[in-house]
């Protein structure tokens, strides 16, 4: 469905994004996750038509972003990172204009307006200006405007920034019902929204792709693995030595609280909690707590992009 | 054209909710009001002398006439205050885009940017014209009390929205530059005072150079229009400047997007 081949972007001298490329499956949706000035905005711009790549090409659904510019806007739905919103029209009068800039036919406008109002749940707020809503209403009246004209491809660039904990779930709400429906490329800075909304991740870091899978596979496979917590009862050194015949164990830390009791954290490639608790309670220590945690992507995250900040 | 008249029709609503257009049109409409009014209590004194001077030498009071006394330097008068309010209509046609982030929902549907520039110039027009409703109004009263003759006040008018429009083009490029609607006033409004008053010069500067400069003036090709004269060479002056400005400004929008 998109096809992004060798983008890069320069802002006169200097570098926004350089060779990137990734591709998104019809109906999927695609989470561009990175921190801040990586260039997921520059890039959605590009998908968008907003700007030209300085070189590289990117083609949805079949139609070249440069030379077919004007039929993949006719496609595409984008909400920007501030959404775009004249402050002092109502939102129906604000949905009519944007369905006429997309062309839809005036005896389809309406019914168009009040579908996309009722995906966005703004039935409520419809008649009121824009400039008087609420930060989260505003989110969703963009969000609405680029649901307009049922747009195979649907571009968000960072939908829930700024938005207080309860709006956030509403948003992504919003967004998990877009599934199958339309093609999302979701942007975002917060691990957990990405984990929770996508089916696969692009992770760009300085400009660049530095990895591209499913937030499974990406805490399996790239960093991998399991990281278990326990407590335990009694003398660091016998602790150590309990453990010391798993082979299986990457890597283990202990640390003693004043109250004796000795907090171990293990990281192992496989799940090993069974032979952990085994032979801890066969040296005769006391196991008091065992519990696992999963890489989270926010390790992932961290690795990746502190790493690339290393070889620069 | 669909989309042009998306634009105008939506630009048309923003002003109609807008304060700023009530008041343009309120102060446009005071100060013309008030140039009308003073020039024609002069008319009527100057009428009123003449009918006393008839009355003492005891002969027939000579005619005066409304266009050239009244009319033609109120339509001056509606030309000056026209240079000092248009940046006003002009100044927040795009700025406002700008700064409300808006140009990333219209360079994002498909919509070209001439077409953009093109329905936001005619909205700037319409608006321009419903300015000048109140000025008209005021004639009307000259037809109800005297006999002015018609086609002078039309073709006056007709120059009027023909240099009005020039100013818009120019003021809309100005505009599309900035995003501060305060500069872009200024830099409107500075524009045009040059173009006003270039001609100025024309006279010590030199033949060649004195002509160039009287044709580019915008205020010398409106004088015809005033006096009831409809000459296509100055209909092609301020055409011409109307296609300036719209090129300047779609060339100016397409090459921000470029580098941006």
């Amino acid at each position: 469905m998109i096809d992004v081949e060798g983008l890069t972007r320069y802002y006169g001298e200097k570098r926004a994004i350089s060779d990137v490329s990734f591709h998104v499956k019809e109906g999927e949706i695609l989470g561009m996750l990175g921190p801040n000035a990586a260039g997921k905005t520059t890039t959605m711009r590009i998908l968008t038509c907003f700007m030209p790549p300085t070189s590289g090409k990117a083609t949805i659904d079949g139609y070249d972003i440069f030379e077919h510019s004007m039929d993949v806007r006719r496609i595409t739905g984008y909400l920007p990172e501030n959404p775009p919103l004249y402050t002092d029209m109502s939102v129906t009068d604000y949905l009519d204009f944007v369905a006429k800039l997309k062309g839809i036919d005036k005896t389809k406008r309406k019914s168009e307006v009040d579908s996309v109002v009722e995906k966005a749940a703004l039935g409520d707020v419809q008649s009121r200006i824009i400039g008087k809503l609420s930060k989260g209403f505003k989110q969703r009246v963009g969000l609405a405007q680029s649901l307009l004209n049922n747009p195979k491809i649907v571009i968000l660039d960072e939908p829930t920034v700024g938005l207080d904990p309860k709006q956030i779930i509403e948003i992504r709400e919003l967004i998990k019902n877009l599934r199958g429906e339309h093609t999302v490329i979701l942007s975002s800075h917060i691990l957990p929204e990405i984990e929770q909304t996508c089916e696969r991740v692009v992770i760009i870091n300085d400009g660049r792709v530095v990895a591209e899978d499913t937030p499974e596979n990406l805490m399996i496979h790239l960093k991998g693995g399991e990281r278990t917590q326990l407590q335990v009862e009694g003398k660091e050194a016998d602790v150590k030595k309990a453990l010391k015949s798993i082979k299986e164990i990457k890597s283990l830390e202990t640390k003693a609280d004043q109250k004796g009791i000795i907090n171990v954290m293990v990281e192992s490639e496989k799940d090993i909690r069974k032979m952990l608790a085994k032979n801890i309670v066969n040296e005769g220590l006391g196991l008091l707590e065992l519990s696992t945690d999963r890489f989270t992507l926010e390790d992932i995250f961290l690795h990746l992009t502190t790493k690339e900040e290393e070889v620069a | 054209m669909k989309e042009i008249f998306a634009i105008f029709q939506k630009e048309l609503k923003t002003s109609y909710y807008s304060l700023i257009a009530y008041i343009v049109i309120g102060l446009f409409t005071a100060i013309a009001g008030y140039f009308f009014f003073s020039q024609l209590s002069y008319f009527v004194e100057m009428a009123f002398r003449e009918m006393m001077m008839a009355q003492q030498y005891r002969m027939q009071p000579r005619p005066m006439n409304v266009n050239l006394m009244l009319v033609r330097p109120f339509f001056g008068i509606l030309a000056t205050i026209s240079l000092f309010f248009l940046p006003i209509i002009t100044m927040r046609l795009y700025s406002e885009e700008k700064r409300l982030g808006t140009v990333e929902l219209l360079y994002t549907t498909p919509i070209t940017p001439t077409q953009i520039i093109i329905g936001k110039f005619l909205s700037g027009v319409a608006l321009y014209i419903v300015l000048l409703i109140p000025s008209m109004l005021f004639q009307v009263l000259l037809f109800v009390y005297g006999s002015p003759e018609f086609w002078p006040i039309f073709s006056g008018y007709l120059g009027l929205i023909l240099m009005g429009s020039a100013f818009i083009a120019l003021g809309l490029f100005i505009s599309t530059t900035t995003e501060n609607q305060i500069i872009s006033a200024i830099g409107g409004f500075a524009l045009l005072l040059i173009l006003w008053v270039i001609g100025f010069s024309a006279s010590f500067a030199g033949s060649t150079l004195g002509s160039v400069l009287s044709y580019v003036s915008i205020i010398n090709h409106f004088e015809d229009f005033s006096q009831g004269v409809i000459d296509t060479s100055h209909v092609a002056y301020y055409l011409l400047l109307i296609s300036v400005g719209i090129y300047f400004s779609t060339k100016m929008i397409e090459s921000v997007k470029w580098r941006a």
